[in-house]
């Protein structure tokens, strides 16, 4: 445990990383989100001591323990509401989700939903290996249909949930989709979420190399990534391949990949604009998938609107201005009285 | 104008029954609110149907709501009304059985239509066919009275119907010599911007009392003196207003902020909207998708450092247990209310019932030990919910603390506290890097220290992992984990060293010690009360704290020959005291979503006696 501490020393990486003994399966995609988001603490310009890491229960959820910070391995599912108590209890800290497929959508699916449409300041990192890891690899709601595993031997019957789409359905004002295979991209987006007002939810791609092995190899594997993924970027048009030949134009209201060239140009793809308070074609752009379509990873919306927590603050001070600070002989004496001799 | 005679009597219960869109609950507060204002004991049972509009004049849509007036100190809502006001002939069916042999009983005779004795199962009007004869019955038409009261209002039949029951109330006013000041004070304040509802409800109240007056109808009228109360400032309050004024005190003298997160469920609710309205205490309100979401931000809050509470019955304690499990392993302070109501499942909504004790004690997996309290009258919710958060600070740990519908939405007087009289809490929140383990302990209380993310040097990663005890790191070593669940023991055990010794009220040794706890209180020590003063061997102590229990249990439990202890479920509390303490106790239970009678108590220890 520390104990001198200089609050005005720069912050490095290693004062991120806690004595704990990192114990996930060697080769887990974990470790890379571990890695990057320690990367990005130290530059956000925030003592080290605001930030709180709350995660629910899952490997990804040991999480915390290996985050120099204060942190929270709570109970399955229900990091999201612990997170908004220890945002709303004290609105100056820092505050992390860490879940997992089965966490966040399955036990947690409701709480999710509900601190990303309540608008609570979180940064929520949902790491994704369509897979339960610590319970020894049972399918998740965001496996594929037929998707065989120890519970599921005939093949899954569920239908996956897209976590984009929910995230986008419960308003979140900032969604994002990375992987941990990019470590770039993963911090760029890292950076973006935790300087974002407001619930931030990151999708993160993570391999589960003992129970899902290269459950997204077909598309991101460094020789094809480029022609089967596609990085949407605020303002640009969405253009992608190894050699800037595709791009997604709108026809309707449904996307087609077209063929740069022979009279089409980048001028007649689609410019992403994520600040579009209208979540549209960040619905239509997270449905695809492939091989249809290139896989999109980047930020898919990314809005300011007043946070819960600000609001709550608000209320506070406002009811304060309105009847004067609290006092308890008034609260006592309220309504009739009367007095015996 | 007629004299009329006027009669001293000591106690009063009166029952206004009706269709729950009649009103019932406000006449019954108002008749309670002058009465207290007015200088009686007072003590309230409201009785509500759990749907919000049963179908007008349907047997499940009564409403009723009884106030016991006294010029004594009284306990109880009373065991049997004097007088029934029973608005239809619903709520004469549903009642009256209720009532004293020979007692008033005025009813609505408008409402007596043939329509509405057939929805309420009546084959012949009871009004006319004799079976009433056992009371002292007075038929008025009260729909027609007051209509012809508000003739001259600017009001819809509708609304000036509405206005019936002021009618009623005037009445009772008269009948039992009451002011009508209070009410017509509420009533300006309450219609400020409605003058013609304001005036059509004076009217009413107005010519309710001047017909008791002048009718020849009446004979006598009634005085119910004031009662000696202890000296000082009173006010009438509600369990659940109690408890949540309770809870915006203890944040105030602990001076750390209150979060209270909660999911509406009756008969809990009211704890929510109350503490909703005292953000001026710096009290935030979160009003969350479930329980479970908000025992969880309970447990953030806390470890934010803030007064992390949350409130439901028992269904939702029944999601909070793995939340409360949480605060057991990470030993946050965080109270968790349980306003008890019928069960199992959804049970009896808005009835009372005792029954989620062992719930409390054991309802969690593996050894989990929590403190419990409960307190024992309406006022009492006030002094017990800052004493959870005293336990709960002090020994970093949940505290469950069972109140129960009966105490939520009964009402007495309460003796408004003087702030200055009223304990600090103590907080230390740990500040010094130096030394600092997350799971240090206190060598007295065995509490570890709460140190709140922001301060610089002590962050610390908690959760529901087994923990190697001061450090805090994840072990799964078995001794360690034997020694933590034994640890986590002990910190409960040591709060007995911290409440008061039980007293005993009574003979301290006996023939008989009736046991009680929660809201069983008041019926439990008005029998006891009568026995004694018929000079029988008979004593009685409460539990307001049921783990740990009170350090000289044991030994007065020691001192009778016999325990009888009466409970609102089929012998919870008994079966942890014999568990216990090895003594035979005598369950007493009635599980029927009513508050026990006095008199139920006082034939039950007659008989233990005898036996
Ligand atoms: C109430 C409860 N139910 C079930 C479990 C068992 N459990 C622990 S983690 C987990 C699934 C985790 O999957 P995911 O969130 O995808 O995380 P991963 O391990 O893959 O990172 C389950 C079912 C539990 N701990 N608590
Ligand atoms: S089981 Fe899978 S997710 Fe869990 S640590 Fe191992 S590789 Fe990572």
């Amino acid at each position: 445990m520390s104990t001198a501490i200089d609050s005005t020393a720069k912050l490095t990486r290693k004062d991120f990383e806690s004595d704990q003994e990192v114990r996930w399966c060697p080769g887990c995609g974990d470790y890379s989100i571990l890695a990057q988001t320690q990367k990005v603490l130290p530059d956000l310009g925030v003592p080290r001591e605001k930030f709180v890491m709350v995660s629910g229960i899952g490997c990804s959820s040991r999480f915390p323990y290996y985050v120099n910070t204060y942190g929270l391995h709570s109970i399955h599912g229900r990091a999201p509401a612990v997170a908004s108590g220890v945002k709303l209890s004290n609105p100056d800290l820092f505050v992390w989700v860490i879940t997992g497929d089965g966490d966040g959508l399955s036990i947690g699916g409701n709480h999710l939903v509900h601190c990303m449409r309540r608008n609570v300041d979180l940064k929520i990192i949902l790491f994704n290996n369509k897979i339960y890891g610590l319970t020894k690899g049972q399918y998740s709601p965001t496996s594929e249909l037929g998707k065989k595993t120890k519970s599921t031997p005939m093949g899954s019957i569920d239908y996956p949930i897209n976590p984009i789409h929910l995230a986008l359905a419960a308003e979140a004002t900032f969604v994002a989709r990375s992987l941990d295979v990019d470590t770039k991209h993963l911090v760029e987006i890292l950076q973006r979420v935790a300087k974002h007002k407001g619930a931030a939810f990151v999708e993160v791609f993570q391999n589960c190399n003992i129970f899902n092995d290269g459950a997204f190899r077909n598309f991101t594997d460094r020789e094809i990534r480029d022609d089967r993924m596609i990085a949407i970027q605020h303002g640009k048009p969405l253009i992608f391949g190894k050699d800037h030949d595709k791009g997604l134009v709108l026809k309707g209201i449904k996307l087609e990949v077209v063929k740069l060239g022979n009279g089409v140009s980048e001028f007649d793809l689609l410019v992403y604009d994520e600040e579009d308070p209208d979540p549209t074609l960040a619905y239509l752009l997270s449905g695809m998938s492939y091989p249809d379509f290139p896989v999109p990873v980047g930020v898919f919306r990314n809005i300011r609107k007043p946070t819960y927590d600000e609001m709550m603050l608000g209320q506070v001070e406002k009811s304060i201005n309105l009847y004067g600070k609290g006092d308890l002989e008034k609260l006592f004496n309220a309504g009739d009285t009367w007095v015996v001799e | 104008m007629p004299v009329k005679d006027r009669k001293d009597v000591q106690t009063v219960t009166i029952r206004f029954a009706g269709d729950s869109g009649d009103g019932m609950q406000l006449t019954g507060t108002q008749f309670t609110n002058t009465s207290a204002v007015f200088g009686n004991d007072i003590s309230t049972l409201p009785d509500f149907p759990a749907e919000i509009r049963a179908p007008a004049g349907s047997l499940p849509g009564v409403s009723g709501f009884q106030v016991n007036f006294s010029s004594r100190d009284i306990k109880t809502p009373g065991d049997e009304p004097n007088v029934l006001v029973a608005m239809n002939p619903a709520a004469l069916k549903v009642n009256v059985a209720d009532l004293e042999s020979g007692g008033i009983l005025i009813v609505n005779s408008d409402a007596f239509t043939e329509g509405n004795l057939k929805k309420a199962g009546y084959a012949k009007n009871p009004l006319e066919d004799g079976s009433l004869s056992g009371y002292r019955l007075f038929s008025l038409p009260i729909t027609s009275l007051n209509a012809n009261a508000l003739a001259e209002c600017k009001l819809t039949k509708k609304d000036v119907d509405r206005c019936k029951n002021f009618f009623a109330l005037g009445l009772m006013y008269w009948l039992y010599d009451r002011p009508m000041k209070q009410t017509l004070d509420w009533i300006d304040a309450k219609f400020k911007k409605n003058l013609e509802v304001a005036k059509a409800n004076t009217l009413a109240l107005k010519a309710g009392y001047y017909y008791g007056e002048t009718t020849e109808m009446f004979t006598t009228h009634y005085q119910v003196p004031k009662a000696s109360l202890t000296p000082g400032k009173y006010r009438n309050i509600m369990g659940n207003e109690a408890t949540a004024i309770g809870f915006v005190t203890a944040s105030a003298l602990a001076n750390v902020p209150l979060f209270y997160a909660s999911y509406p469920i009756t008969p809990a609710s009211d704890i929510l909207h109350e503490l909703s309205r005292h953000q001026n205490f710096g009290v935030k309100t979160m009003q969350c998708e479930d329980e479970i979401a908000a025992i969880s931000a309970a447990i953030g809050a806390s470890f934010a450092g803030n007064l992390g509470l949350t409130g439901t019955s028992g269904p939702g304690i029944c999601l909070k247990s793995e939340g409360i499990n949480l605060a057991v392993m990470t030993e946050l302070p965080v109270v968790i209310v349980d306003v008890q109501r019928g069960g199992p499942s959804t049970g009896l909504p808005t009835k009372t019932e005792q029954a989620d004790l062992l719930q409390a004690m054991f309802g969690r997996n593996s050894e989990s030990p929590v403190a419990i309290i409960a307190p024992a009258t309406p006022g009492d919710c006030f002094y017990m919910a800052i004493e959870a958060w005293r336990i709960a600070i002090k020994y970093m740990t949940p505290v469950l603390y069972l109140s129960d519908g009966y105490l939520a939405n009964g009402s007495e007087p309460w003796k408004i506290p003087k702030v200055e009289d009223l304990p600090k809490i103590e907080v230390r929140f740990r500040t010094e890097a130096e030394g600092y383990f997350p799971y240090l302990r206190d060598e007295a209380t065995l509490s570890r220290p709460w140190a709140i993310p922001g301060t610089p040097g002590l962050e610390h990663r908690i959760g529901g992992l087994e923990k190697q005890n001061i450090t805090g790191n994840v072990s799964y070593d078995p001794d360690n984990h034997m020694r933590m669940v034994e640890l986590r023991a002990e910190k409960i055990a040591r709060i007995a060293n911290d409440i008061p010794d039980l007293q005993v009220f009574g003979e301290p040794e006996g023939e008989v010690l009736v046991v009680g706890w929660g809201g069983t209180f008041g019926a439990i020590n008005a029998a006891v009360e009568e026995v004694q003063a018929r000079n029988l061997p008979v004593s009685s102590i409460h539990l307001r704290y049921l783990n740990p229990f009170p350090k000289n249990l044991p030994d007065i439990l020691g001192r009778f020959e016999k325990i009888l202890v009466p409970e609102l479920n089929l012998g919870q509390l008994s079966w942890l005291l014999r568990a216990k303490f090895l003594v035979p106790t005598i369950p007493f239970s009635k599980v029927k979503g009513k508050p026990f009678k006095i008199s139920e108590i006082v034939d039950k220890i007659e008989e233990v006696l005898e036996s």
